[in-house]
C-alpha cells in the first residue's frame, strides 16, 4: 500500500510544517473570530429573528477563515521551489492532490471547531446538545471546500493577484456548500435532529464525491509544466 | 529485465539500475510564445559526466529542467535510457535526481524530517540508515535536528546534496550547483561530484564559471539562446582555448561552431 | 535561417495581398444582422401585447433566448471543448472554449439585466431569488473568474490546461448549484409563482423565431472570435520569431 505511505507523508509533512510555523493556523481562528464579531455589530442585538441569522454568520466565517489555510497550502511549497522538489518524486500527482486536501480537510475542521466555540459563547449555543450533528456539518462541508479549494489553490498559486484570484474562482463553486451547511445547521441549531436536515446533508455528501473525484483526477493537468 | 531495488553491500548502491544515455532531438520548450529552447540536440553517452556553459537566458535551466521531467517539451524528442520521457515518467523520476540553486527544502522541517520525507516520496528501505550516513557525508549530521531555517546557504545546498543522493539516482543533473556557496560547500561539492564521477552515473552540469565547470567533466557543451553551439570531448580541447572559443559562440549567437 | 516546424509559420518572403475575412462570413454576418433588426421590429412592434403583464413582456422575446443560450450551449461548450482540450492538446480547443466563454458571459449579462427589469413591474421586486436567475447569477461569477484566469496567464498549453480544468468544475457545479437553490426556495415563501403567461400562436412563433435568432448571433460570434485567437495566436508567434535573430 505505498500509496497511503505516500500520501500520509504528504499531509502530515504539510501539517508538521504547519505546526511549527503556527503562524497561519492562528490567523486562521482569528480572523474567524474577527469576522462572527463584526457581523455581530452589525446585526441588531436581541434581534427576535437571530436564529435565522446566526447560521449564515457561522459560515460566512468558516468560509473567510478557511480561504487563508487555503493559501498557505501552496505558498509553503512556493519557498525553496519545493513544489519542484516533489514533483521531481516518483509520486502520482492524484497522490500529491489527497496528501494536500487532506492536510487542508484536517487544518479547516480544527478551525471550524474553534470557530463554533466562540460563536456558541457570543450567541448563547448549547454545545453539548448540538456539538455532535453541527460536528457532522462541519466535516462534510471541510471535505467539501478542501476539495475544490485545494485544486484551486494550485491553479492561482505563483500569481500576484493569487489571494483574490482564488477567491473569486472559489466561492462561487462553493455556493452549494454554504447553503447545505448553513440550512442544514439551521436545522439542528433550532432544536430539530440531523434526520429533519437530512435533504441538505444529501446535497454535501453528493458535492463532496463529486467534486473530490473530479480534482482527483484534474489535478495534474493543473500541476504540471 | 532489471532486478528488484535493494542495496548492495559492496558498492552501497541500490542495485539494478545501470547510467543511462541521454537524447535529445529537436527540442523545442516555449513559455508562452517565447522559445527559451530551440530546436536542441544533445547526445550523451550513459556514465559520461557533461558541463553545459551559457550566458544567462541561454536556456540552461529549461533544458535540465525539460530533461528532469520537470516540464513537458513543447516539441521535439527527449530519450534517457532509451524511454522516451512521456512513457513511463514515474519511472524514470526514481532514477534521477537533482540539485539545482533551489534547495528544495522545507524551511519548517529538520534536516532529518525533510529527509525522511523524500525517503518515503521514493520508497525507499533502510530509511534512518541511509540518512545517517548521507549527513555524514555532507556533515551535517550533528545538526540534523535543527530546522532548515536555521540554516546558513552553504548548509542549505550541503543538504540539498544528500536529498539528492537519498535514492541513489544514476541520473544527475545539477543545474548551477555553485551558486552562492561558501568555500567548504564548494569544496564539498566537489568531493561529491569527485565520488559520483564513477562510470556508474550519467552527469550533467551547467555553469557559468568556466573554472569549476572544467574541472572533472568528459564533455563539455556551450547554450546559446536555446541550442547547443558546441560539444566535445574535454580531452581534445585545450583549457587555455576554450575561453576564446566560448565568448566566440556566445558573441556569435547562433551558428555551429567547430 | 529556418526555425520551421509544423506548428510554426515560416515568414512568408512574398506575401500575397490577403482579402482578410471569408466572403462566407461576410454573408452571415449581414444576415445577422439584418435578422437581429427583424427580431427586435418583430418583439417590440409586431408581437401582440401580452394580456396580463403588458409591454414589459416583450423583454421576454430576448430575456428567454439569451438566458438559454447562457446556461445550455455556451458554457456546455466551454465544458466540452476543456475535455477535448486535455485529451487532444490542440489549442484550437482552448479557443474556441474562449469565445464561447466570453459570449456566454455577455448573454448571461443581458439575462441578468432583462430579468429584473421585467421583474419590477410585474412583481414589484428587482429580485426575487428565483432559481434560474439565481443559478445564473452564480454562473456570472463562475465564468467572469474563467475570464480573469485567462487574463492571468500567458497564451500556451499551461494557460489552456488551467482554463479547461475551471471549465469542467464550472460546468459540473452549476446543476448542483440550481438544485441547492431550488431546494432552498422551495422550502421558504416564494414571492413569484410560476410564469403566468398567455401565449398565442403569434407569440410562440416569435419566440421561437427570436431563439433562432440569438443562436445564429451566437454562432456568428463564434467564428469571429475563434478567427481572432487563432490570427493573434499566429502573429504573437511570428512577433516572437521576429526577436530572435
Amino acid at each position: 500500500m505505498g500509496f497511503l505511505t505516500r500520501i500520509w507523508a504528504i499531509a502530515w509533512k504539510d501539517i508538521l510544517a504547519e505546526l511549527r510555523a503556527r503562524e497561519m493556523v492562528l490567523s486562521m481562528f482569528l480572523f474567524g473570530f474577527l469576522v462572527i464579531l463584526i457581523f455581530n455589530f452589525g446585526i441588531e442585538p436581541g434581534l427576535r429573528e437571530m436564529n435565522l441569522v446566526r447560521p449564515g454568520v457561522f459560515w460566512s466565517a468558516f468560509i473567510f477563515a478557511g480561504m487563508l489555510g487555503l493559501n498557505r497550502s501552496f505558498a509553503g511549497e512556493k519557498e525553496n521551489d519545493c513544489l519542484q522538489g516533489l514533483l521531481l518524486c516518483p509520486v502520482d500527482r492524484a497522490e500529491i492532490y489527497v496528501g494536500k486536501f487532506l492536510a487542508n480537510c484536517v487544518f479547516t475542521i480544527v478551525m471550524g471547531f474553534f470557530v463554533f466555540i466562540f460563536f456558541a459563547a457570543l450567541y448563547n449555543v448549547d454545545v453539548l446538545a448540538v456539538g455532535f450533528p453541527l460536528a457532522v456539518i462541519v466535516v462534510l462541508a471541510a471535505v467539501g471546500f478542501s476539495s475544490v479549494g485545494t485544486l484551486f489553490a494550485a491553479v492561482s498559486v505563483g500569481l500576484k493577484a493569487r489571494d483574490v484570484l482564488l477567491a473569486i474562482l472559489l466561492f462561487p463553486v462553493m455556493v452549494p456548500v454554504i447553503l447545505a451547511a448553513a440550512k442544514s445547521s439551521g436545522v439542528v441549531l433550532d432544536g430539530s435532529g440531523l434526520g429533519s436536515a437530512g435533504l441538505w446533508l444529501g446535497l454535501l455528501l453528493v458535492y463532496d464525491v463529486v467534486f473530490f473525484s473530479i480534482s482527483v483526477v484534474t489535478f495534474e493537468y493543473v500541476v504540471e509544466e | 529485465m532489471t532486478p528488484a531495488p535493494g542495496i548492495d553491500e559492496v558498492s552501497g548502491r541500490i542495485r539494478g539500475t545501470d547510467p543511462a544515455e541521454i537524447e535529445v532531438k529537436g527540442l523545442w520548450k516555449y513559455f508562452g510564445h517565447f522559445p527559451a529552447l530551440r530546436g536542441l540536440d544533445l547526445r550523451l553517452g550513459a556514465g559520461r559526466f557533461l558541463t553545459v556553459f551559457g550566458p544567462n537566458g541561454a536556456g540552461k535551466t529549461t533544458l535540465i529542467r525539460v530533461l528532469s521531467t520537470q516540464l513537458i517539451p513543447s516539441e521535439g524528442c527527449v530519450r534517457i535510457g532509451s524511454v522516451d520521457v512521456d512513457t513511463d515518467t514515474t519511472a524514470l523520476r526514481r532514477r534521477i535526481g537533482v540539485i539545482s540553486h533551489n534547495t528544495f527544502l522545507y524551511s519548517n522541517l529538520s534536516a532529518v524530517e525533510n529527509l525522511r520525507f523524500y525517503g518515503r516520496m521514493y520508497g525507499l528501505e533502510d530509511l534512518d540508515t541511509r540518512i545517517g550516513d548521507l549527513l555524514v557525508q555532507v556533515g551535517l549530521k550533528d545538526r540534523q535536528e535543527d530546522l532548515v531555517a536555521a540554516y546558513s546557504r552553504g548548509m542549505q545546498q550541503r543538504l540539498s546534496i544528500a536529498r539528492a543522493l537519498l535514492h541513489d539516482p544514476d541520473i544527475m543533473f545539477l543545474d548551477e550547483p555553485y551558486t552562492g556557496l561558501d568555500q567548504h560547500a564548494s569544496r564539498m561539492l566537489r568531493e561529491v561530484l569527485d565520488t559520483l564521477h564513477t562510470g556508474e552515473r550519467t552527469l550533467m552540469l551547467t555553469t557559468h564559471n568556466l573554472q569549476q565547470g572544467l574541472e572533472m567533466c568528459d564533455e563539455v557543451a556551450i547554450q546559446v539562446d536555446g541550442r547547443l553551439v558546441y560539444q566535445e570531448e574535454v580531452s581534445r580541447i585545450d583549457q587555455a582555448e576554450f575561453r576564446n572559443t566560448y565568448f566566440e559562440c556566445v558573441g556569435k549567437g547562433g551558428g555551429w561552431v567547430s | 535561417m529556418s526555425v520551421g516546424s509544423s506548428e510554426m509559420q515560416t515568414l512568408p518572403s512574398n506575401p500575397e495581398p490577403d482579402r482578410g475575412r471569408p466572403l462566407w462570413l461576410d454573408i452571415l454576418g449581414i444576415t445577422t444582422v439584418i435578422l437581429v433588426l427583424v427580431d427586435l421590429f418583430g418583439a417590440l412592434l409586431w408581437v401582440p401585447r401580452e394580456v396580463q403583464m403588458g409591454d414589459v413582456q416583450r423583454i421576454f422575446y430576448f430575456h428567454m433566448p439569451s438566458a438559454w443560450l447562457a446556461l445550455g450551449p455556451a458554457f456546455t461548450v466551454v465544458f466540452i471543448c476543456g475535455i477535448l482540450y486535455l485529451w487532444k492538446k490542440e489549442l484550437l480547443y482552448d479557443r474556441i472554449a474562449v469565445a464561447s466563454a466570453e459570449i456566454g458571459v455577455v448573454f448571461t449579462t443581458i439575462t441578468l439585466v432583462t430579468g429584473p427589469l421585467w421583474a419590477k413591474p410585474i412583481w414589484g421586486a428587482y429580485w426575487t431569488w428565483d432559481p434560474r436567475l439565481t443559478t445564473t447569477l452564480v454562473l456570472w461569477f463562475i465564468y467572469v473568474a474563467y475570464l480573469m484566469v485567462r487574463s492571468s496567464f500567458p497564451e500556451g498549453h499551461r494557460r489552456a490546461r488551467l482554463l479547461a480544468v475551471v471549465g469542467i468544475v464550472g460546468w459540473v457545479d452549476v446543476p448542483i448549484v440550481f438544485m441547492s437553490i431550488r431546494w432552498w426556495r422551495t422550502i421558504h415563501p416564494t414571492l413569484v409563482s410560476a410564469q403566468g403567461m398567455d401565449m398565442d400562436p403569434s407569440m410562440q412563433a416569435m419566440l421561437v423565431f427570436s431563439l433562432g435568432v440569438f443562436t445564429m448571433l451566437y454562432v456568428y460570434l463564434m467564428v469571429v472570435r475563434v478567427g481572432q485567437e487563432t490570427v493573434a495566436s499566429r502573429l504573437g508567434r511570428i512577433s516572437q520569431q521576429i526577436h530572435i535573430r
